[in-house]
C-alpha cells in the first residue's frame, strides 16, 4: 500500500468517524423521542390531576406514538413536544381559572 | 415553542372578557334571583316560562319549525320504550317505582337532590342506576338510549311542574352548589370556553348553524331528542359532548363535577316548568 493510499484511507476513516459523531443515529433519535414522550405524558398527567385535559393533547400524544412506531422519530419528537406544550397550556388555563371564573359570574 | 407562546397569548386575551356582574349575591336564593333577572332583563320579550324551550324562545323561525315537529314528536319512541321499561319488573320482582317517592310519577322536578346520608348530589340518572344496582341489576350506560328513555318517561309525567330543587342547610350541599357554579363559569378546553361563554354571554347567537340556548331553564327540557345525534341524549351526554366540542377531554359521565353542575343549574332554574323530553336541532 502506497503512502498516498494510506493517507486517503486515514482521511476517509476520520471523515466517517466525524460524520458519525455529528449526525444523529436511529438510537439517538429514538432516545430523543422517548425523553420527549415521557415529558409530554408527565405534563398531561398533571393536567389530568387538575381535571383539565385537552383532546388536542391526547391527539398529539397518539400522533407521536404512531410516528415512532413507523420509525419516523423526527415527526414523533415534534408531536411529543407539541403535546407537552398543549398540556402545559391546559395546566396554565386550569390554574388561572381558579380565580378568573368569578369575572364572568352573574351576581 | 412559538405555538405554545401563541396559545398562551390567546388564552390571556380570551380570559379578559367583560364581566356580566349585575349585583352582589348573598346566598344561593339571591344568586338564583339574580340569575333569573339577568335573563329576563337581557330578553324582555321572552316570557319567563318560555326560557325552558331553549333556542325556540330566542328565534321565531326555529320556534315555528319546532311547533310543527311537536305534532309528531321525535322523542315519542323513547317515551313509549321508557314507559315499558319503567313498569317491567326486575328479576327480583320489584320495579323502578319501588325506588322513588310517589312511585316515580311526577317527581322529575325534585332532581337532582342532595342526599344527606351519602353526602353527595344524586341526579335522576344516578338514582335510576342506584335503583337497578340495589335490585341486583347491572347499571345502564349514562349516555345511551335506555337511560334517556327512562328519564324521558319520568320527565313526561312531570311536565308543567315547577322545578323544585332543595338546598338543605348543610355545608356539603352548599359546597356542591358552589362547585357546580365554579364549573359552570370556568373556561376549559383548547377553545377556552366555559358553559357561560355560550349560555350566558351568547344565547340567541349562532355558533355555526346552531342557535345557542339560554342557561336559565336549560336542563328543564332534558332528556332531548337531537337531530344532530339522530337520537335521544341524556344530561350526561349533553355535558360530555359540550366538553368535547370545546376540545376538552370530558370527565366520566356522572362525575362529581357534572352532578354538582346539574344541581347548580337546576337550582337557579327553580320555579320554571319541566318541559322534557325536548327536541332540539
Amino acid at each position: 500500500m502506497s503512502a498516498s493510499t494510506r493517507l486517503s484511507m486515514r482521511t476517509l476513516l476520520a471523515v466517517t468517524l466525524l460524520t458519525a459523531g455529528a449526525l444523529p443515529t436511529r438510537a439517538d433519535s429514538e432516545a430523543d423521542f422517548k425523553a420527549a414522550f415521557v415529558a409530554a405524558e408527565k405534563a398531561e398527567k398533571e393536567a389530568g390531576a387538575l381535571r383539565n385535559q385537552w383532546t388536542t393533547t391526547e391527539a398529539a400524544l397518539a400522533a407521536a406514538k404512531k410516528a415512532a412506531s413507523a420509525g419516523d422519530f423526527d415527526a414523533a419528537v415534534a408531536s411529543a413536544k407539541e403535546a407537552e406544550a398543549l398540556a402545559r397550556a391546559s395546566m396554565f388555563q386550569a390554574t388561572s381559572e381558579k380565580e378568573r371564573w368569578k369575572d364572568l359570574e352573574i351576581r | 415553542m412559538m405555538r405554545a407562546a401563541g396559545l398562551l397569548a390567546l388564552l390571556a386575551l380570551l380570559t379578559a372578557a367583560p364581566s356580566t356582574q349585575a349585583a352582589d349575591a348573598a346566598d344561593p336564593a339571591a344568586e338564583a334571583k339574580a340569575f333569573r333577572e339577568f335573563f329576563v332583563k337581557k330578553f324582555p320579550q321572552v316570557k319567563l316560562d318560555d326560557f325552558v324551550n331553549g333556542p325556540y324562545s330566542m328565534n321565531e323561525d326555529m320556534r315555528r319549525q319546532w311547533e310543527e315537529k311537536e305534532e309528531f314528536p321525535p322523542y315519542q319512541f323513547a317515551l313509549d320504550a321508557g314507559k315499558e321499561m319503567f313498569s317491567q319488573p326486575f328479576k327480583n320482582g320489584k320495579t323502578y317505582a319501588d325506588c322513588f317517592d310517589n312511585r316515580g310519577i311526577g317527581v322529575r322536578q325534585t332532581y337532582p337532590m342532595f342526599d344527606a346520608t351519602a353526602g353527595k348530589v344524586v341526579t335522576l340518572e344516578l338514582a335510576l342506576n342506584n335503583c337497578r344496582e340495589a335490585n341486583g341489576e347491572a347499571p345502564l350506560s349514562y349516555v345511551k338510549d335506555e337511560m334517556a328513555s327512562l328519564t324521558a318517561y319520568m320527565a313526561f309525567t312531570s311536565r308543567g311542574k315547577a322545578m323544585d330543587i332543595k338546598l338543605p342547610d348543610d355545608p356539603r350541599a352548599r359546597a356542591a352548589f358552589e362547585t357546580g357554579k365554579q364549573y359552570f363559569y370556568t373556561r376549559r378546553g383548547q377553545l377556552n370556553f366555559s358553559c357561560a361563554s355560550c349560555h350566558v354571554q351568547s344565547p340567541g347567537e349562532r355558533i355555526r348553524a346552531e342557535v345557542l340556548a339560554p342557561a336559565l331553564g336549560i336542563l328543564n327540557a332534558m332528556p332531548i331528542y337531537r337531530s344532530e345525534w339522530s337520537g335521544m341524549g341524556t344530561t350526561s351526554r349533553r355535558f360530555t359532548t359540550c366538553n368535547s366540542q370545546i376540545r376538552g377531554v370530558p370527565l366520566e359521565p356522572q362525575a362529581e363535577e357534572y352532578r354538582d353542575l346539574e344541581y347548580y343549574l337546576s337550582y337557579v332554574s327553580n320555579g320554571l316548568p319541566v318541559s322534557g323530553p325536548g327536541a332540539r336541532p
